[in-house]
């Protein structure tokens, strides 16, 4: 299983990585603003200097490299290097926009999409959380499972996705399952897997103090692993999102996923591109809140 | 006067799908009420398997650890005894149910403190009040009186990161101390600590345990750190451990502080023996002494 669990880890490295260097980054800017208040030497504030350059030169080549691709995308459109009608531009799809935002369109496809993806994520959230600590407490049981597990995981969830609408039928219900196949089983190993790697002698302190194996849930597997459980969340919201437009693609008559479809065969390539756009914006609003969650967790944690 | 804890002939042995090892064999030695007892022997002969047979986490294979019951009678579960008991007030540790009876009132200290990063140092302290259901104004009373007089007062509210090793040790020691048992177990508490903390801090037990008047176990592969706390000493032979010897520690002056009594001339000369008798060991066993 722990295998498994690297594996599934392995995806969301780079990002954590690169996240990683430029908050570390970002907090040396702060103790070190912190130390200017006690007088700093030169050297000091030399080092201070060029850490916050290159934080301002990094995001604004961020920003450059987006406004370029969206100015280069634009005039070869209406250079007509490329064909505007296949490829879409900047403008129509603001254009698109604005009149799906006129006729109110665009609010119920995105809504749909955003509550089937956020339904799901609890769904996955709390049956993984509760299938892992079943697991835990039932070892036996986990090794009776774990073949089963470990194939629903690698499976691809896609496969899966005509099966459900034929026995939910084309609903919300079967779409909300689809987003879940993708996530669950994943989260259920990575949990179980992280419950396993407590330190046993935080679990044998539990036990001297004279505690049961509920008390080594409730007082050291559970709030120890927070931090993980976060993590595994910023994964999983993602692939919810992903099982969700895989569902819509099959059997919806609303959200993004649908629409792409629906843009796709009616040839109103404008409909895609937005749809992508702003699935796009989702899923980094969706991540930016389990960020921002996982550092307010931290931080009271550490406090 | 019956002693508090006597083991009788205990032998433990660990079962794994490679085998079976041996860890304890016929091991027999009594502990007197007050008493500051240190088990000393080679890395890995099964003393940290000594105290988890004597807190009841384990259950021995043979044998019986008797625990006197004398003190907290009123305290026993009458549905808890055993009908095994041999005499009045005595339980006999065979069976789960009686072991965790027993361990009721045993403390036990781990070798790293283990504070919760995710509590406050006060959430960490009564963690085992909290688990036993046992957090009342009285308890809450005693606790703050160790925070007040153990200097950790101003740190209640911290996190346990916020505190040096030494402090951490102590709180570790609250914690077990919290539950008010009667017999100590130390498993090398002092391991993680560097070398000056460790010396503080053996002090700061060391008189903590006096002033509570508690019997306490130790176990350590420090030799000096067994001479400087401990009434009696055993050793223990290589795995299967086996009594090989318990050294009595007699100090012209007594009321010394671990610390004071590193520079008394016994201290030298129980180091002596006992060093020699670790060294005799390993000439019984001269394959083993060509490799130390």
């Amino acid at each position: 299983m722990r295998k498994i669990f690297r594996s599934q880890r392995s995806s969301s490295e780079f990002e954590r990585v690169e996240s990683g260097i430029w908050e570390r980054e970002i907090l040396a800017c702060e103790i070190a603003q912190r130390g200017e208040l006690f007088g700093t030497s030169e050297a000091q504030h030399v080092y201070l200097r060029s850490l916050r350059k290159r934080q301002y030169r990094v995001r604004a080549i961020r920003i450059l490299i987006f406004v370029l691709f969206l100015i280069l995308w634009e005039s070869a459109v209406r250079l007509s290097w490329i064909d505007g009608f296949i490829f879409s531009s900047p403008s129509r799809v603001v254009k698109t926009f604005c009149a799906m935002w006129e006729d109110g369109s665009i609010f119920q496809h995105v809504g749909v999409t955003l509550v089937e993806t956020l339904v799901s994520f609890a769904c996955v959230v709390l049956l993984g959380i509760g299938v892992a600590v079943l697991l835990w407490y039932n070892t036996e049981l986990s090794e009776i499972l774990e073949p089963y597990l470990v194939v629903l995981n690698s499976l691809p969830k896609s496969a899966l996705a005509p099966l459900l609408i034929v026995w939910l039928g084309a609903n919300m219900k079967s779409i909300i399952v689809a987003g879940m196949s993708v996530a669950i089983f994943g989260s259920i190993l990575n949990l179980y897997t992280g419950f396993n790697e407590m330190d046993p002698d935080k679990i044998k302190l539990i036990y001297t103090l004279q505690g049961t194996k509920r008390d080594v849930l409730t007082k050291v597997i559970l709030p120890g692993t927070v931090p993980l459980l976060i993590s595994v969340m910023k994964v999983n919201i993602g692939l919810c999102l992903v099982g969700v437009v895989i569902g819509e693609f099959i059997g919806a008559r609303q959200g993004l996923g649908y629409l792409i479809i629906y843009g796709s065969q009616v040839f109103k390539l404008d409909w895609v591109i937005l749809s992508i756009v702003i699935l796009c914006v989702i899923a980094m609003l969706l991540y930016g809140a389990l960020n921002f969650m996982e550092k307010k967790c931290l931080r009271r944690q550490e406090r | 006067m019956k002693p508090l804890l006597e083991l009788r002939d205990v032998c433990y042995a660990y079962h794994s799908r490679g085998g079976e090892t041996s860890a304890l064999q016929n091991i027999s030695f009594q502990v007197q009420r007050g008493e500051f007892i240190a088990v000393t022997g080679p890395s890995g002969c099964g003393k940290s398997t000594l105290l988890s047979l004597i807190s009841g986490l384990l259950v021995p294979e043979s044998g019986s650890i008797v625990f006197s019951q004398e003190r907290e009678a009123e305290e026993s579960d009458g549905g808890k005894k055993q009908p095994s008991s041999t005499e009045k007030g005595i339980v006999e540790v065979t069976d789960a149910a009686a072991a965790a009876a027993l361990r009721r009132r045993i403390g036990y200290m781990l070798q790293k403190d283990h504070l919760f990063e995710w509590r406050t140092v006060y959430r960490n302290v009564v963690l085992g009040l909290e688990i036993q259901h046992r957090l009342n104004e009285e308890s809450k009373a005693k606790i703050e009186k160790m925070l007040r007089d153990y200097g950790l007062e101003r740190f209640r509210d911290a996190r346990p990161s916020e505190l040096s090793g030494g402090m951490r040790q102590r709180a570790a020691l609250i914690r077990t101390l919290a539950l008010g048992p009667e017999l100590l177990l130390l498993d090398e508490p002092f391991s993680a600590l560097d070398f000056q903390t460790r010396l503080a801090v053996c002090d700061d037990v060391s008189e903590i345990l006096h002033r509570e008047k508690k019997t306490a176990l130790l176990v350590t592969h420090d030799l000096s750190e067994a001479v400087s706390m401990a009434d009696r000493i055993i050793i223990l032979t290589k795995r299967p451990a086996r009594i090989r010897n318990i050294l009595e520690l007699k100090f012209e002056q007594e009321g010394l502080t671990p610390l004071e009594r590193r520079s008394t001339r016994e201290f030298q000369e129980y180091f002596n023996l006992l060093w020699e008798e670790m060294r005799d060991y390993e000439e019984d066993f001269p394959i083993a002494a060509e490799f130390v």
